[in-house]
């Protein structure tokens, strides 16, 4: 027996060998399929760095007539969005199966996201075809010089009709258009069913205050006995759009300017004393349909992609409401995701076509339905969304019916700067809310960091600041 | 289909002289190791050397190329780096003398050769097999608020309110879970290099010291520890090493609320902030090798005490 266990060390020793240089070369450990990191996260979402092998369409679907000279798993498709590995499985199966060509779909995490194209473009051997991202995602490669203007194929695809707010947008401030817009979504407030009967009384879920909100949270521990509201902050989580988009300009009207206003004290003193009823596991939400899944969070808020998985599973069990109001109105923050063409980017013709067939009404329709990001075209039919997704176009549909709904874009311009940007804020959180500092003074040191940022990036103001003629400026 | 055909030796020379030959067969002969470890010299090179010397200019250049310790002094300044700090040491503490406590002990039970004790090595090495993440993630099923632990609590009434276990406001319990599946998942390890290590100590030893009267204890004390001293070396720098760079087990089991200086480097890395990262990235390579070269000096095995 022996002589086999040694066989059987000798084995192992092997096999550690093998181990360590493998974990000695991928010490930047990849949380691959982590905690359903979540696509739509501007910011941070580790996600697949490299994800799974193109497998997109078979090949029996690339046109037999125009045979792409494309590399052998298609025409790359270099994505910040539909980065999970079930969203980036839906595009691949569903969205692009029957797209004109061979697509090799290929969803990055926030920070290869951007180094990526950057890098190809150094190198001056771009493989990038077509670029997916948020809106907030395009400025970096814009200062780079690394996006080819749009506006003739914008020209030919003026049948769908995009919204002239988004073709604005996409201007970036100039006379070019940098992207064609793709896809748009938002964040929303769910609840467990069972929740409702904690519900403020006269208070409208629809027409909600935050005031009303914590009252909500209250009285539902109360009745629980346990903490029953969440919201998404973990390290993956989009917590950061919460106080950036919903929050802050709730209360200040503003996204930038009042960030250490007197306001904006009374907004972190709400949300301390709103905390006391927040599950404080959120800590470790990435995504708010877990925990309202499993029943450990009644009330929670996120983005619509990640709250999808719960509503597809038990629409039944859960109502959808929009974000509540704060003393300057009832804030929210579109999000616009859009396509872009990578100057010296290879199969232009076939990048093209693929913008073509996914801005078209039908691929529009799929998106919504299996995906759950809503069209930007005309002509796209909504009429039979799954049950989970037209909860969510309900939710949507009363915000944006709501006489006080104020639009706050997503920080535009930042670049590069956008995960320092959204730092500060996670910052302000936890140095505020947690370790409990005092809120003025955080909120003066934060405010010099953000003043910083703003500078070094030359970022003018974004809805709903006022716009700007120089940097924006904290005041 | 054309036959691939054999064409020679690329390296052969021309048949000169018998001379020449022999020469030349001398020198590749010389040659011939360092040949042989070209291939992984270049990989190291490229794959270690090069991003290590990269992640250095990183940490202390503006990408416009001015010369700064900026990044460091942010890094220092960071609401979480103390945190960090303090999350990792602790974490490494507790976690390496459980894990060689365990592994010892695992080592001798499998040495007492006991009726199947191949199996439990099978058994004992089957978290080595598990990646980090994934034995995070198995111990957030457990410890999570509706996790197996909170529910057997409840079902057998010990706890009947959930207890947030991994709660930020519950940082013993947290630090626990977070020692509780480093130990699960890195004790393998240890164990694999200890058992190794104990099977090359000559029988005669533990006879000899049977047969002059020594108890278990003793026989453990003064014979078996310190034959395994250099396996145990190898393992103590191993673990603290890669114990250093613990991440994805505090990533899935504490998310935000614990952060170490590998989650700080990801962070800063997620945030678009690459000098950030290679700061911290710097920072465990310096304490990983200070603390390396402590414990070659500490733990240095010397003649005298070999032959004792």
């Amino acid at each position: 027996m022996n002589a086999s266990l040694r066989s059987t060390v000798t084995l192992f020793a092997l096999i550690l060998a093998a181990a360590l240089v493998l974990t000695a070369c991928g010490t930047q450990a990849q949380p691959t399929s982590a905690p359903p990191t979540s696509a739509p996260a501007a910011t941070s979402a580790p996600a697949a760095t490299n994800p799974p092998a193109p497998t997109t369409a078979p090949a029996g679907n690339a046109t037999p007539t125009n045979p792409p000279p494309t590399p052998n798993g298609g025409i790359i498709f270099h994505s910040s969005q539909f980065a999970p590995v079930n969203e980036a499985e839906t595009m691949r199966n569903v969205i692009l199966k029957d797209a004109p060509m061979l697509v090799d779909f290929q969803p990055q995490a926030a920070g290869p996201f951007v180094d990526i194209p950057l890098a190809q473009q150094k190198a001056g051997k771009v493989n990038i075809a077509l670029i997916g991202g948020q809106h907030g995602d395009f400025p970096a490669f814009i200062n780079a010089g690394l996006l080819d203007d749009v506006t003739p194929l914008l020209n030919k695809l003026s049948d769908r009709k995009f919204p002239e707010t988004y073709l604005e947008l996409s201007q970036m401030g100039t006379d070019k258009h940098y992207y064609v817009p793709w896809a748009q979504a938002t964040y929303i407030m769910v609840a467990n069913k069972d929740a409702l009967q904690y519900l403020p009384q006269g208070a409208d879920i629809n027409k909600l205050t935050y005031d009303q909100l914590r009252e909500w949270a209250a009285n539902a521990q109360k009745g629980t006995g346990q903490r029953v509201l969440g919201f998404p902050v973990g390290p993956q989580g989009l917590i950061h759009r919460f106080w950036q988009g919903y929050l802050y300009p709730s209360y200040t009207g503003t996204a930038v300017g009042g960030f250490k206003s007197a306001d904006a004290v009374k907004m972190w003193t709400d949300f301390k004393e709103m905390w006391k009823y927040v599950n404080p596991a959120s800590t470790n939400y990435n995504n708010m349909s877990e925990p309202l899944q499993s029943g450990e969070v009644l009330i929670a808020w996120d983005h619509i992609a990640r709250l999808k998985p719960a509503l597809d599973a038990n629409p039944n069990q859960f109502v959808t409401f929009p974000a509540p109001a704060g003393p300057k109105g009832r804030a929210y923050m579109p999000v616009l995701t859009a396509l872009a063409l990578p100057v010296g980017g290879p199969n232009r013709a076939e990048a093209e076509q693929l913008i073509t067939y996914l801005t078209d009404p039908k691929t529009q329709t799929l998106v919504a339905q299996n995906l759950g990001f809503f069209p930007v075209v005309q002509g796209a039919d909504t009429s039979n969304l799954p049950p989970g997704v037209k909860l969510e176009a309900d939710a949507i549909a009363v915000l944006q019916s709501s006489p006080d709904a104020l639009p706050a874009l997503l920080p535009v311009g930042l670049g590069p700067k956008g995960g320092d940007w959204n730092k500060v804020y996670n910052d302000t959180f936890q140095r505020i809310v947690i370790k409990n500092e005092d809120i003025q003074t955080v909120l003066n040191e934060q405010a010099t960091l953000m003043q910083n940022i703003l500078n070094e990036v030359k970022a003018k103001c974004w809805a709903p600041d006022p716009p700007s003629d120089g940097p924006c400026q904290v005041q | 289909m054309a036959t691939p055909q054999y064409t020679g030796d690329a390296l052969a020379p021309p048949l000169t002289s018998p001379l020449t030959n022999k020469t030349f067969a001398r020198r590749m002969e010389s040659a011939l190791p360092y040949l042989l470890l070209l291939p992984s010299m270049l990989f190291m090179l490229i794959f270690f050397a090069w991003p290590m010397v990269q992640a250095l200019i990183l940490s202390v250049r503006t990408p416009d190329g001015a010369w700064t310790m900026q990044y460091l002094e942010r890094m220092v300044r960071d609401v979480n780096f103390t945190d960090a700090l303090r999350n990792t040491f602790l974490i490494i503490l507790i976690a390496i003398p459980l894990q060689f406590a365990f592994a010892i002990a695992m080592g001798l039970l499998i040495q007492a050769k006991l009726k199947g004790s191949a199996l439990f090595l099978y058994f004992w090495t089957i978290p080595l097999a598990v990646s980090d993440l994934a034995a995070g993630l198995v111990w957030l099923a457990v410890f999570s608020d509706r996790g197996f632990l909170n529910s057997v609590l409840r079902t057998t009434g010990i706890m009947p309110i959930a207890f947030s276990w991994l709660s930020y406001e519950n940082y013993g319990t947290l630090l626990m879970a977070v020692v509780i599946a480093e130990v699960w998942r890195a004790t393998a390890i240890v164990m694999v290099i200890v058992v190794a290590g104990l099977q090359l100590i000559p029988d005669d030893y533990l006879e000899a010291a049977e047969v002059f009267g020594a108890t278990r204890w003793q026989r453990l004390w003064h014979v078996t520890l310190p034959m395994i001293r250099p396996s145990l070396q190898v393992a103590l720098i191993l673990r603290t090493i890669l114990a250093f760079q613990v991440f994805a087990v505090v990533i899935a089991l504490a998310g935000r609320a614990m952060p170490v200086l590998a989650s700080e480097a990801y962070n800063r890395y997620a945030e678009l902030n690459p000098n950030g990262a290679a700061v911290y990235a710097l920072l465990i390579l310096t304490i990983s090798l200070v603390t390396t070269g402590v414990y070659l000096r500490l733990l240095r095995t010397s003649e005298a005490e070999m032959g004792r």
